[in-house]
């Protein structure tokens, strides 16, 4: 009970102390401003994320794109085609790529994949595609994981019932257990990407960081949580005030996706 | 086999041949030979665990969705082996249409259930569906409780409803033969009952083969009974089959009258 209250009120403290830390400058240079303003120089005291919110969103679009289709196969593998003895060693094997600590995705990333997006597709090499590809693996166990289990457990009369009806073991999957699987599908991807738009260590090293509107997949940008990532190291004053509010509207956008997570699996 | 040509009574729908089934090491049934008769209605019927639900989910071939299983013999439909290697398992399935014990509707709409199978069989055109879902939905005597409410969840049904629904998206892929797996047992009498009436009108177009834990049922509804039984191994065996009227006034089997006079089971 009381180690129960304990991490809980362990996240009221930090929800007040991010807002008792962020909310004067919001208040001071406006909510709009602040949200919706292009210019980000803390030395000239503006504080505009606008960029930086395209940023995050763009990374986290794009992690998505390269995580669900390869999550989601290999959920649909792994519930109904692997054998067990397969199923077996990539379990742990999925489990495994949630361990490995994200400087290590950075550090790969920045090894191999920024390279090769600079030398095969032009650009610096640093930019979303490069934090889309990093992400969309890092998100995998997730996706994988939540999708598996909701596919497995759905009734197996679903499964047997749409193969009564003449369809191919593809067709129930995708016309029947797909669909079923819905809700749990859904609260994978939400998750994946709450996971997606806070991950921060390895972002910061393959995205590029420029505070720019960008104009192709191939341009360097910065997130929301690189920038608190970044600058919070030697900010003061109105500065740090300013990374504090970024870090409120992360939060409140990740709250955000985590209750719509939440309230679509308990929807049945 | 030229004398089946001289003897038409005596060709099935379905001929099961010295029928062998197991589950990895265990043996489920042993030398099950018998034939199912066109548009009639064949109960199974038997103690629990004899193996009557296994021999009418091979069928149409549910048994191979289980891991290690192994069948021998052979059985026939319309005189081809439905367990040729050439054959394509989803054209048999479509041809034995299966009911389950449990209602398994789909989470989607009434609508949707109904269609998703002629839709998969390449019926396309939106009018032609609706009037499959019509057509279905009126043998089974459903249409008017649910016209108004065909794009509602199929899940919010009563299970009276819901069995009587998969049974016309059984229908709605145009089917030969109709296996029911204890299809009454989850319902009440008064669902059953409508069952029942069902049963008997679409006997006329269809084989129906049932597998029933109620001897009562057998009586009111069947044609046809096949009395199976575990022998002294375990093994599930066809121990007796014949007209219903025959078997419950005159079983030829000691085991069979005493089953049917309730002294076991």
């Amino acid at each position: 009970m009381a180690l129960a209250l304990s991490s809980i009120s362990a996240l009221a403290l930090i929800t007040i102390f991010i807002i008792i830390q962020g909310a004067p400058i919001i208040t001071e240079v406006g909510m709009f401003n602040f949200i919706f303003g292009m210019t980000w120089a803390p030395s000239q005291g503006e504080f505009g994320i606008f960029p930086m919110i395209v940023g995050s969103a763009a990374v986290t679009v794009g992690a998505v794109l390269v995580g669900v289709p390869i999550g989601i196969c290999c959920a649909i593998f792994l519930s109904e085609f692997a054998p067990v003895s397969v199923r077996n060693f990539f379990r742990p094997a999925i489990q495994l790529l949630a361990g490995i600590p994200s400087v290590v995705y950075g550090f790969w990333g920045l090894l191999f994949i920024v390279p090769f997006i600079r030398e095969h597709l032009g650009g610096p090499g640093l930019s979303i595609l490069a934090a889309s590809i990093i992400l969309g693996i890092m998100i995998l166990p997730t996706i994988i994981s939540i999708s598996e289990v909701s596919l497995l457990s759905l009734p197996r009369q679903y499964k047997e019932g749409a193969l009564a009806l003449g369809m191919t073991q593809w067709q129930a999957i995708r016309y029947v257990q797909l669909p079923a699987a819905k809700s749990g599908i859904v609260a994978a991807i939400v998750l994946g990407l709450g996971r997606a738009m806070g991950e921060t260590m390895a972002v910061i090293m393959i995205v590029g960081n420029s505070v720019a509107l960008p104009q192709s997949i191939l341009d360097p940008v910065r997130t929301l949580t690189t920038n608190i990532g970044i600058e919070m190291g030697y900010a003061a004053g109105e500065h740090r005030q300013a990374l504090f509010a970024t870090g409120i509207v992360l939060f409140i956008v990740i709250m955000i996706l985590n209750a719509t997570a939440q309230y679509i699996t308990r929807r049945k | 086999m030229s004398e089946s040509g001289l003897k038409p009574q005596m060709k099935y729908k379905i001929e099961t041949k010295a029928v062998n089934l197991h589950y990895g090491s265990f043996h489920a049934l042993k030398d099950v030979t018998m034939g199912i008769r066109d548009c009639s209605i064949t109960a199974i019927i038997g103690p629990s665990g004899c193996g009557k639900s296994s021999l009418l989910r091979l069928f149409n071939r549910t048994n191979d969705l289980i891991p290690g299983v192994k069948i021998g013999g052979d059985i026939l439909l319309d005189g081809d082996s439905i367990y040729d290697k050439s054959k394509d398992i989803s054209v048999i399935r479509k041809r034995v249409g299966m009911v389950f014990q449990k209602p398994n509707v789909f989470p989607m709409s009434i609508y949707d259930n109904i269609i998703i199978g002629p839709k998969h069989h390449g019926v396309k055109n939106r009018s032609k569906l609706e009037e499959i879902s019509e057509s279905c939905l009126k043998q089974v005597a459903l249409w008017d409780e649910v016209k108004d409410i065909l794009k509602k969840s199929a899940l919010d049904l009563p299970a009276g409803q819901q069995q009587r629904l998969c049974i016309a998206r059984a229908l709605a892929v145009e089917p030969e033969v109709i296996l029911m797996d204890e299809s009454c047992s989850a319902l009440d009498p008064e669902s059953t009952m409508k069952i029942e009436e069902l049963m008997a009108n679409l006997a006329q177009k269809y084989s129906i083969i049932i597998v029933t834990h109620s001897m009562e049922q057998a009586v009111r509804v069947s044609d046809w009974s096949a009395f199976m039984m575990i022998n002294e191994d375990k093994i599930g065996t066809l121990v007796e089959y014949s007209e219903t009227t025959k078997m419950f006034q005159n079983p030829k089997d000691q085991r069979t009258e005493d089953y049917i006079t309730g002294r076991f089971g």
